[in-house]
This record gives structure tokens, sequence and C-alpha cells, in this order.
């Protein structure tokens, strides 16, 4: 189950398979990742984050990886 | 602790090879093969008992990267590869990974008999609506209309409906889904992979490097919104009016039978003679 808690969610993307095809950056619903200075997707607002799972979904490259927050870790 | 997402795919990639993977930024391909690992992982099946047979063109180049039984054919034939794998070992589980022209026009001929005799092979013919890998020409399913490296004011001829043309050659299970609802494709792709006979799949995926550029769409991020704005339920597609269709398409299932495979039969038929040779 999709668990849309703000804040639980940990973001990563791999620059080296990313193309910067952009499609997470347009319909990420909370506006968490956007083009760094390389054209690639990098991760802004990782709090704002509700694990909606499109990003990771639509990667045609498997470059994000989108996990819950290890418990030891605090919501920044 | 359970791995989700894309850490199932990285565990099903060959990593000896080099990544990120030739296809284009933005081509819908990527997130096939995302979903096909998604839904073989799901059904629990081991690497060995998988078969992926895929054909010439950029859909052909998927099975390079996915650590299951891969065998790369030439064009148009991969139905025919996968025919000859089933009927020699039955208890493998073949999908047959096709661009539209592999599938359409070289391959069109086997195709419908692979339809028309039932065999089990999951056939997924990921529609781009154009040759991409050699250059943009028309293939069967580029749209009336649609510019394309061959037809530079647009195509003149009409396209093949796929989902019609399986249903139309007698396939067990006959079913549309887009790179863009990727949750309902994954639905649809489980069923093509578990169920009995042939199974068609066809999948809308855009090619933005030789379609949508010449086609007035300005990113590959265009050509999602095209397909998150225009595929449709089949049920709403059937109820809406016929002028207000344009470019709408219905995505769903259209055919489900039961009907046993050819393999099946094949098998009753060996067990009955050798019954009637000892008895």
């Amino acid at each position: 189950m999709v668990k849309k808690n703000k804040g639980n969610s940990r973001v990563t993307v791999y620059p080296d398979w990313c193309k910067g095809c952009g499609i997470c950056i347009e319909f990420c619903p909370k506006k968490v990742l956007e083009f760094d200075a390389h054209g690639k997707c990098s991760v802004v607002r990782e709090d704002d984050c509700i694990h909606c799972g499109f990003c990771e979904l639509h990667c045609p490259d498997f470059a994000i990886v989108v996990t819950e927050k290890k418990s030891g870790e605090t919501a920044s | 602790m359970e791995i989700t997402g894309n850490e199932i795919i990285h565990q099903y990639l060959r990593h000896n090879k080099k990544f990120p993977h030739v296809l284009c930024p933005g081509c819908g391909h990527g997130i096939v093969l995302g979903t096909l690992i998604r839904s073989v992982h799901h059904l629990g099946l081991p690497k060995d008992d998988v078969v992926i047979v895929a054909g010439i063109g950029c859909s052909g180049r998927l099975a390079v990267y996915v650590d299951f039984n891969t065998v790369h054919t030439t064009h148009g034939r991969a139905l025919t590869f996968a025919t000859g794998i089933k009927m020699a070992n039955p208890k493998l589980n073949v999908i047959c990974l096709m661009g539209d022209g592999d599938a359409l026009s070289i391959g069109g001929n086997h195709m419908i008999h692979a339809a028309r005799r039932n065999i089990g092979i999951t056939a997924l013919i990921l529609n781009n609506n154009i040759y991409g890998m050699t250059g943009g020409q028309s293939s069967p399913a580029t749209p009336e209309g649609a510019v394309s490296m061959t037809a530079p004011f647009g195509q003149l001829e009409k396209s093949f409906d796929t989902v019609q043309l399986a249903c139309g050659a007698g396939a067990n299970f006959v079913a549309r889904g887009t790179v863009f609802h990727v949750n309902n494709l994954e639905k649809l792709m489980i069923k093509a992979i578990e169920r009995p006979g042939f199974n068609m799949l066809e999948i809308i995926t855009p090619c933005h490097t030789q379609f949508g550029r010449k086609n007035k769409y300005k990113t590959s991020v265009e050509m999602y919104r095209w397909l998150k704005a225009n595929a449709l339920d089949r049920e709403r597609y059937e109820e809406l009016e016929e002028s207000k269709r344009g470019d709408k398409f219905p995505v769903g299932v259209f055919v489900e039978r039961d009907e046993p495979g050819l393999e099946e039969r094949y098998a009753e038929l060996k067990a009955r003679f050798s019954a009637g040779r000892n008895g």
C-alpha cells in the first residue's frame, strides 16, 4: 500500500543512467524533481515526496529509486 | 527488507552490458522492459523458465539487457523461433518482443498464423508508429496523415488496427495498453503471460526521435501528454459518439477466450497414440 505521508521517502537518482528525458520532472505531482546544470534529473524537494511511485515506474532508464526512510532517519 | 520498484529491475538486468541502454531519451521501450520484469517478478517465474524472443528493431534491443533465456532473431521471424521453442519445450514461458514493423509488415504473416494456431506464446507488440531504428520510414501502424521520412507530405495509407487483426485471426487474449498507464499495463501483461494460448498485447509507446519531431511534438514529454489525453478505457470509448472520437483510442481487454493452446492439443494427441500402441 502506498503511504501518502510527506517526508517519509528517500528519492535517489543515478545520474550515470539518467538521460534527461524529463518525464519524471514533468509529471511529478509535488514537483520534487528538477533539471540540474547538466540537464539531468536531480532531487530538490525530497520532503514533499508522497511516494506515489510515478517517477520510479515511468523512468525508461531505471535511474530513480524511491524507498522509505529508515527508522533512524528523521524528516528534516 | 522487501525490495520494490526499480530495485527489482536491477536484479534482473545483465550488468555486464553497457548501461544506460541504447534507447533514446524518453523512449517508451525502457518502460515496457521495466513492466515486463516486474510482471515476471510478480508471477514468481524462475529466470531459467522465461524465454524472451526478440526480432529486429529498437524493440529487439531489449532482449540484450535482461537476464532470462534470450534469442535475438531475424527481422519479422520472432514468432517462428518462438513457435519452435514452445513446441520443443512447452514448460517454458515464451514471450515475444516485436515492434510494429516487425510484427505487422515483415512478420505479418507469422503473426496471423500464430494467432490462428493459438500456440502458447505471449506476443508483446511495441507500437511506436514508425520504423525507428532504420531512420523513420512509414510502418503499417503509421497513422493516416502523419509525416514520416518516406511520407514527407503526410501518410496516404490507412494504418493497421492491430487489435482487430488479432481478434479476427483468433487469438485467445487480445489487449492494448500504453506506457503512460503503467499500472494498467502491468495488470494486462501479467494476464498475457499467465494465460494459455496465444496472447497478444499491443503497447503504444512513443518514438520522439523519429516520429514525434516530424509531427509537431517538441519534446518527448509532449508525446506522453498526448497518451494521457487520448487513451480511453474501452467502455468509455465505445460510449463516445463517433464524431467526438478524433485521435482517441481504446485501451483494455478486447478478447478473452479459454481455448487450449496448440502445444496442449499436440500433447493430447501424443498421449492418445502412445496409449493406443501400448494397449
